[in-house]
């Protein structure tokens, strides 16, 4: 499909959409989001991007294979699940780090987020192999 | 209210139950998305109607305060969106291709992996449950 | 000690994204090895640590049960988790000749490696919802595998096997449902305490029928056992044989467990129930292998007739019944992925699995003749192979509760067994081959010959062992029995509490 309005829209709108699906993930442990959702929002940026250009420039602006992305968002999920082996405790219990501490304010890093960045990586790629394999099909 | 999600759930089974009888495979697999939709709610009913706000905890709080839905269904309803939205993501890409490379949808006439090869004894012509070749079983004769 | 739990479902799921990543080199598939070779070694240390202390549980993310998913392992999951990874690992060293290239490209040893994450994973888990998750996991590899490469055959097969399947799913999910309407909780231990204070017991009942439903299907139990001959005989030999050995005694465990466990209230209409559903799974499925002319097909239609004497085990639900199952599920999947190897082997060098169509295998291949006789002779019920003392205990079983009709079908379809098997090797193997060639194992290359020959005789070993040490093994299989009857020590180590 050959559209002026939805490819130049798509340019801000992909770019928009990527940025916000990480947004989703990274507030998704107390709030609504998370790596199912972040995963979602960012294969729509490629899906929208497919339908204005073509999957072939789309799979070119990925650079990588989409499935192996999921596989290999499957690998860091688990392996945010083992994090837990170092502290002696249960698999996927969840491991916190609190950095910069200064009274109320911190940056707390968690085996959590590992474990939602790899769900956000199995989603987004297992999303984009579906599509582009459909869409190439018909 | 527990009623008429009965009563919708009711519906959902038994038109799924209506599709999946047919012997177009695409139509069975409306009814299975149907069908999955209705366990989906189902499972939804278990955890009981209740009127509460969402289960989340408020900054500052370790406990919902008021009433609050029952979180364990929603979850479990979540998780099985997601597996039959894979699943049946599956299901039609097969549908698809079988339909490319056998060239029907028609269960009676996929035979393909277990050949009727016997012929009726008496007259030499294909035993019964085979599909006549000449004829191929139309979408009328299914009544669609 | 939690972690011993957690190397069943974790190596595999590593060996999976390797394999994914490396599935257009070498490595790949010897990555698939090694992985398998590392879930045997750790599940073998669970089982002796399950044998040590008992039961064990662990609590994923430290998330007390019944709230969190619990994995626990008792007699039963041990010994299955250990059957799985050999018999994963015999499956992986025969693809190691039997894939194509062509295959491992489209990522076969990834399918397979998450196949047996999904398989030791429902031998694990604790909990009834898991136990889903665990079934779907296990569900969509084996779609992949069924249909990877996509001939007419699979595909046609394929799609009876998927679309019965789901309906199955969507059963086993509904019986979820109103379980937990019924109880407000899906950890199994919690249930089997859960369902003691149930007033309504008609509804409990139709739940139970429920899940006997989702999980007939899953093990292919009279009247639904129509995708299994529909579809074992299409895919490759090996994944045929892993099918063949494993997807099937999934559904057997879990109706196991959940018969055991928790609906044990109305024995008297259950596992009636069961009992006539397995005399007739029994019959049906000798007289459908008699019918047929292929090998394959006709050990697809025994997997169903066997798959009959390990529910009529548990629905005679006696300690001896209960132990004969565990064992013939033990020697079945021995047994029967064995048989599906022989098969394969014959198709490599005689052309085809339709009996009509080869022959000549016991002149010029007289190894995988004798090779072919040790299971088959197991499967019939010849002393002194596994066979033997798994339909003993069984029969023993039924004649102990006086069900002299039961005890008489299940020896007859023993000799049907035989007549079926005689079939075999009175055409593959004892005439010449029709086309006049010599099926030699020496015409394969040095490499094909010891991947395709280690894993038969391997599992033929295993059979004979079992067979002329049946002692260790009885003694196991009445401990693991022990152990489903009285659920306490599971229930006590789930919970963490005394009941």
């Amino acid at each position: 499909m050959q559209s002026l309005i939805l490819t130049t829209t798509t340019r801000l709108m992909a770019a928009l959409l990527l940025m916000f699906s990480v947004y989703a993930l990274l507030r998704g442990h107390n709030l609504p989001g998370g790596g199912f959702i972040g995963g979602l929002i960012g294969a729509t940026a490629f899906i929208l991007y497919t339908i204005a250009t073509s999957v072939s420039e789309a799979r070119a602006a990925l650079r990588m294979d989409p499935s192996n992305l999921a596989m290999l968002g499957v690998g860091v999920a688990a392996l945010g699940g083992m994090g837990a082996g170092f502290a002696g405790e249960p698999f996927f219990t969840g491991q916190w780090l609190f950095l910069f501490q200064d009274g109320d304010s911190y940056v707390p890093l968690s085996t959590v987020l590992v474990f939602d960045i790899g769900v956000y990586m199995a989603v987004f790629g297992g999303i984009l192999t579906l599509v582009f394999a459909l869409e190439q099909e018909i | 209210m527990e009623l008429l999600l009965a009563i919708t759930l009711g519906i959902l089974v038994s038109t799924s139950v209506y599709l999946m009888l047919d012997r177009n495979v695409l139509r069975f697999l409306f009814g299975l998305v149907l069908l999955s939709n209705a366990v989906n709610l189902l499972i939804f009913a278990g955890g009981r109607l209740t009127a509460g706000a969402p289960p989340l905890i408020a900054p500052g709080e370790y406990a919902p305060t008021g009433v609050v839905a029952n979180a364990l269904p929603q979850a479990l309803v979540l998780t099985a969106i997601v597996i039959g939205f894979g699943l049946l993501a599956f299901t039609l890409a097969l549908v698809y291709r079988t339909f490319m490379t056998l060239g029907t949808v028609n269960s009676d006439e996929m035979r393909i992996a277990e050949p009727m090869d016997d012929k009726d004894p008496g007259t030499g012509k294909p035993g019964p449950g085979r599909a006549d070749p000449q004829h191929p079983a139309t979408g009328q004769e299914a009544g669609l | 000690m939690s972690w011993l739990l957690v190397y069943p479902i974790l190596i595999p799921v590593m060996t999976a994204v390797l394999c994914y990543l490396f599935r257009n080199t070498v490595a790949g598939r010897w990555i698939s090895v090694a992985g398998t070779t590392a879930l045997l070694l750790a599940s073998l240390m669970l089982m002796s640590e399950v044998l040590d202390q008992g039961v064990l549980a662990a609590q994923m993310s430290n998330w007390d049960a019944p709230f969190g998913i619990t994995l626990a392992a008792d007699l039963l999951g041990g010994v299955m988790v250990v059957i799985t990874a050999i018999t994963g690992l015999a499956t992986v060293i025969y693809s190691l000749s039997e894939i194509p290239e062509r295959l491992e490209r489209l990522g076969f040893h990834a399918l397979l490696q998450t196949l047996l994450m999904g398989v030791c994973g429902a031998f694990l888990t604790g909990d009834l919802f898991n136990l889903y998750v665990w079934f779907e996991v296990m569900l969509i590899s084996s779609f992949g595998l069924l249909v990877l490469g996509g001939t007419r055959e699979q595909l046609d097969g394929g799609i009876k096997y998927v679309l019965l399947n789901l309906i199955s799913t969507i059963m086993f999910l509904s019986g979820i449902g109103l379980l937990y309407g019924l109880t407000g909780t899906l950890n199994m231990a919690d249930l089997h305490l859960a369902v003691r204070g149930v007033e309504n017991t008609g509804l409990l009942t139709t739940i139970a029928v429920m899940f006997m439903v989702a999980f007939g299907v899953k093990a292919a139990l009279f009247p639904l056992f129509f995708w299994l001959p529909a579809s074992y005989h299409t895919p490759p030999v090996a994944v045929s044989a892993i099918f063949a050995g494993l997807l099937t005694k999934v559904g057997v465990y879990a109706l196991i467990r959940m018969f055991t466990l928790v609906f044990d209230q109305d024995v008297g209409f259950t596992h009636t129930l069961l009992l006539w559903l397995a005399v007739v799974t029994m019959v049906t499925g000798v007289l459908g292998a008699a019918a047929m002319n292929d090998f394959r097909r006709i050990l697809s239609f025994h997997i169903i007739s066997q798959i009959g004497y390990m529910v009529l085990g548990l629905a005679l639900y006696t300690p001896l019944g209960l132990m004969g199952a565990v064992f013939y599920l033990v020697h079945h999947i021995i047994v029967k992925a064995n048989l599906f190897f022989v098969a394969g082997v014959a198709k490599r060098i005689a052309g085809s699995t339709d009996l009509a169509r080869i022959g000549g295998l016991y002149a010029h291949a007289p190894l995988l003749a004798f090779l072919f006789l040790i299971p088959a002779f197991s499967l019939a019920g010849f002393p002194p192979l596994s066979g033997f003392w798994a339909k003993y205990v069984v029969v023993k079983a039924a004649l102990d509760l006086e069900m002299w009709f039961v005890a008489g079908v299940s020896l007859a379809v023993g000799l049907l067994t035989i007549f079926s098997m005689t079939k075999i090797w009175g055409a593959a193997f004892w005439p010449a081959h029709p086309d006049g060639i010599k099926p030699r194992l020496s015409d394969l290359p040095v490499g094909d010959r010891v991947a395709l020959m280690l894993p038969i005789v391997a599992l033929a070993a295993l059979t004979c062992i079992i067979g002329l040490f049946p002692e260790p093994f009885v003694q196991f299989a009445e401990r693991a029995a022990g152990q489903l009857l009285d659920p306490t020590d599971y229930v006590t180590t789930v919970l963490g509490v005394q009941p």
